[in-house]
Order: C-alpha cells, then sequence, then structure tokens
C-alpha cells in the first residue's frame, strides 16, 4: 500500500457537483411518487451473466457457525424484483454495485448505480421518463432513438440480426480484428466487438442516442418481443462514447428466466467459469407473480462524469480503486 | 519468455507482435455492461517505430519480448558500425543503420545513449533529450535582428538541419531537443 495516494481523486469541487446531481434524482422520483428502497449488497446468490464477475465472501456469526457463503452484488436487481412481486409499487435505489474484473477509465470495481422501476411501463415508456431525466441532469436535447438493428446497419452496412458468423468474422477482419475474428465462435461475441468498439463511437454525440430491440440472444432479463422473436425488449443509452444506462422490458416468466440461469451456468462450466448459485429466491418471486414493468440501471458516476466533463471514473468518485 | 495476460498490461511492458518486439503504451479495457470484455491497446512497434492500436479479447495472453534497455556512450562509427561502450563495464557494442535510425544525426562523441536491445541485440538508438552541436554552415544574419521571424537554417557538425534564431553565427555552439529537432539556445 503506498501511502502517497491518501488523497482523493476527486476534486472537492466535483463531489460537490455530485451531491448537487444526486440531490437533484432523489428529488425527480420524489416528485414523481417512486419509493426509494434499500436491498442487500450482500445476497446468498448472485448474477450468473457470463460476462459478469461477483466476488464473494464469507459469513460467520450467529445462527451461522459453519459459515455462509455471500456475495455482492453486480447490481440491486434480484432484490428488487422481489420487493416488487411483494406489491412495493413503482421503485428506485440508489447504491454500490461490484463487479470483480473491472478497472479502466469508465470502471471502478465498485461504482455507484441508480436501478429503478416502473410497474405497468413498456420500455418505451420507461425511455421518455430516462431521457427526461437527462434533460434535466445534464442539460441535454431530447434523446434519439434507433433499433439496434439500424444503428448497426448505419454505421457498418450488415444487418446484425441475419448475419451469419461468417459474415461477421469477415466485418470484423475489415475493420482491423483480424486476430479476434479467425479465432471467435460465438456471434454475440463478435456483435459485442463491432458495436462497443465501431457503433458506439458514432452514435450519441450531441444528444443522447437510446438504442433498443437488442438481439434475443443477448437479451440477459429482458422479455423477447412479440412482434419479432429476433429481438428483446432490451435496451441502452449512450452519450458521448458512454455507456450510461441498460434497461429492460422485464421478463416476467419464472420458468424462462430459470432456463436462462441454468443455460448461463452450463455454459460457465464448460468454459471453467465458476458456477453461481441461482437465485431461487427471484424464482420464486416470478413465480408469485411480478407485475408487468420495465426496469432499467443507470450508471451515477458516468453521468456524473458527463455533467462535469471528467474523462475517468476516478475524476468523480472519492477514492479510486488505486486509493481504496 | 513468458507470457502476459491482458490484466498485466500497463505502459513499457514489452510483448511480440507479428514477430516484432513490441512496447505497450496505453493499455484501456472497453466492456459492454453485458457483453465480452475487451482491452484496446496502443502499441509501439519497436524496429519499424509505428504505433498502432489492437484489440484483445479480455483474458488473453501474448508472449513477452526479451528487451532492455541500456544506457551506453556513443564511441565512433567506421561508417558501417555505430559503435557505444558501457562506462563501468567497458563492454562495447555496435549498432547497424536500420539500429541507428535518425539517431546519427545527433550522436555526439561520449553523449550516453539508451540502446534498445532485443534477444541481446541493438534495435534502436535513442540520443539523449538534449544535444550540444556547433554550426558549421548558416547564412549570416543582420546584426540586431532578434525577432521571431522564423528563423533561418544552419547545418550542423553532425549534417542535421535546424532552424535557428536570424542572430546565430557559424562557430557558435547551440543546445538542441532531439526529440523535436527543434533549436533550444546558445551555448555560451
Amino acid at each position: 500500500m503506498s501511502a502517497d495516494l491518501w488523497a482523493p481523486s476527486a476534486q472537492v469541487t466535483t463531489l460537490q457537483q455530485r451531491a448537487v446531481i444526486l440531490r437533484t434524482i432523489r428529488e425527480f422520483f420524489y416528485q414523481r411518487n417512486v419509493m426509494e428502497v434499500e436491498t442487500p449488497s450482500l445476497s446468498a446468490a448472485s448474477v450468473t451473466d457470463i460476462h459478469l464477475a461477483s466476488f464473494n465472501t464469507h459469513f460467520v456469526g450467529p445462527g451461522y457457525a459453519a459459515g455462509l457463503d455471500l456475495y455482492l452484488q453486480t447490481s440491486p436487481e434480484f432484490a428488487m424484483k422481489r420487493l416488487l412481486a411483494a406489491g412495493s409499487g413503482a421503485i428506485y435505489q440508489i447504491c454500490k454495485a461490484f463487479r470483480n474484473e473491472e478497472a479502466g477509465k469508465h470502471h471502478n470495481p465498485e461504482f455507484t448505480m441508480l436501478e429503478w422501476y416502473r410497474p405497468g411501463f413498456d420500455e418505451f415508456a420507461l425511455m421518455d421518463e430516462i431521457d427526461e431525466l437527462m434533460q434535466l441532469v445534464l442539460g441535454v436535447q431530447p434523446a434519439e432513438r434507433l433499433t439496434y438493428q439500424q444503428a448497426f446497419e448505419q454505421v457498418l452496412g450488415l444487418d446484425p440480426l441475419v448475419a451469419t458468423l461468417e459474415q461477421l468474422q469477415q466485418l470484423a477482419t475489415e475493420q482491423g480484428f483480424a486476430d479476434i475474428a479467425a479465432e471467435e465462435t460465438h456471434r454475440d461475441t463478435l456483435l459485442q466487438l463491432l458495436f462497443c468498439m465501431k457503433v458506439e463511437p458514432m452514435i450519441g454525440q450531441d444528444k443522447p442516442c437510446f438504442v433498443y430491440h437488442f438481439p434475443a440472444s443477448q437479451a440477459a432479463l429482458a422479455s423477447i418481443c412479440e412482434h419479432d422473436e429476433r429481438v428483446a425488449g432490451r435496451f441502452e443509452l449512450y452519450y458521448q462514447n458512454m455507456e450510461l444506462a441498460n434497461g429492460f422490458n422485464e421478463l416476467t416468466d419464472a420458468q424462462e428466466q430459470a432456463k436462462r440461469f441454468m443455460d448461463d451456468n452450463a455454459y460457465r462450466k464448460k468454459n471453467n467459469l465458476n458456477e453461481v448459485p441461482i437465485d431461487s429466491r427471484l424464482i420464486k418471486a416470478l413465480e408469485h407473480g411480478l407485475p408487468q414493468c420495465a426496469g432499467v440501471a443507470l450508471g451515477i458516476d458516468r453521468l456524473v462524469m458527463l455533467a462535469t466533463q471528467k474523462q475517468t471514473i476516478k475524476e468523480v468518485i472519492a477514492f479510486d480503486v488505486d486509493r481504496a | 519468455m513468458a507470457n502476459y495476460s491482458t490484466n498485466e498490461f500497463k505502459g513499457g511492458l514489452k510483448i511480440m507482435m507479428d514477430g516484432e518486439p513490441c512496447s505497450i503504451l496505453e493499455n484501456e479495457m472497453v466492456k459492454p455492461g453485458k457483453g465480452q470484455a475487451f482491452n484496446r491497446v496502443r502499441i509501439r512497434k519497436l524496429i519499424s517505430g509505428k504505433v498502432l492500436e489492437k484489440t484483445f479479447k479480455s483474458g488473453e495472453s501474448v508472449e513477452g519480448a526479451d528487451v532492455m534497455d541500456t544506457d551506453l556512450a556513443y564511441l565512433y562509427t567506421d561508417g558501417e558500425f555505430w559503435h557505444f561502450m558501457n562506462n563501468e563495464t567497458f563492454e562495447q557494442i555496435a549498432a547497424d543503420e536500420k539500429a541507428l535510425g535518425d539517431a546519427g544525426k545527433w550522436l555526439v562523441e561520449n553523449d550516453v545513449c539508451t540502446i534498445t536491445l532485443w534477444n541481446g541485440s541493438p534495435i534502436a538508438v535513442t540520443p539523449p533529450n538534449f544535444v550540444e552541436l556547433e554550426i558549421t554552415e548558416t547564412d549570416p544574419g543582420l546584426k540586431g535582428d532578434t525577432a521571431g521571424t522564423g528563423g533561418k537554417p544552419a547545418t550542423l557538425s553532425t549534417g542535421a538541419v535546424v532552424r535557428v534564431p536570424l542572430f546565430v553565427q557559424i562557430g557558435e555552439v547551440i543546445k538542441v531537443d532531439t526529440r523535436s529537432g527543434e533549436y533550444v539556445s546558445r551555448v555560451k
């Protein structure tokens, strides 16, 4: 540990601006009758998403003499959905989320997330509300909206929903990713590579941009669209090279959710990744009944970066991981 | 050589790419919230000097390159090789024209240069950031003209040509920044 790094990575004036933004967000939801909640950071289960790595720890204490494995949550999604199933109505939370293996200009292993859920909203109604919050906090123009297919085709000239693996490999090679393309056999990995390296820098520069109808294979916890099974009710918000928010028209089908978790774990097992205990309490809550709703997670640190024109996440948090 | 995973990437790490030793300049993780993480890396190829951007899937490994920098004093050239010596061990190393690159025009006897060795052989020569050289040729300037009007070209004892202010004359020794090739000052 280097004692030299005692001082904050953010200027105090930036932290003052951050405090004002947090207050603005809380006021925004207070005005709309969305209840602030708090859910556990430590949970017995965690996310199975193959691209997320959880921290875990071990609780020993009264009632748990033999100990209890607990996971630091990568987002408060599962617990908040259990609240929704219990009849909470519209809720929001501002909390720390924890993700192992992530650090960089836009990443810190612990970061602050704003997550909220709107029963009765579909993803489009929720995008409207996010847009209002963005205009309020960032003073930006109303956001643009593109489908994933439109954004991808517009920049790269290939339809991502019908492109074959070979076509994506060829496109990736042409775009300067020959080494990855030669080895990669997952369509989604190539789509993610092309989208984040080539499409993201070309969209949402003057004003925020929602990209919706992500491919069904990247649905995560979103429902599949009834009108087109190739796409999901999942959207992302981009602004000035920053992925700012990810939202879903939430999957309410317990069986389908359990299947996705098990498929993830099967993939994890096959690829030497740790299997993760499936959150059976979330599945039970979905069986009990999750109201149709839309939800979104928004990175507060990145929002503050945009509001204060900072280039790195460490400049908007008091102490980054190097100083933690 | 050891292999390095993307988590070990940082500025200055030497790795092999396309059969050429390279130095990492910058490493940045790029990861969608839902999806594969990548490392976008800026790399300098140490032989060609080319700077390029390369993307790796996070978690991949690459072979390290046996590259080290050593500080050696310039001795002389025999026309084919440029000879350098370690002032402590008196060990000598000869660099060819390819390894020398543009450094030749800044070499002053006994100046300490950084020689980059790959598998023990020199692949690059970096002169000191500042060198002092005598002007051997330049147009006579008008006396009293000290205005910064863009100056005039001057040829130095090593053959290098730099722009100097009009008042600087033949026979004077000047200090030059070798990184930019720009005149810094006269040396009294």
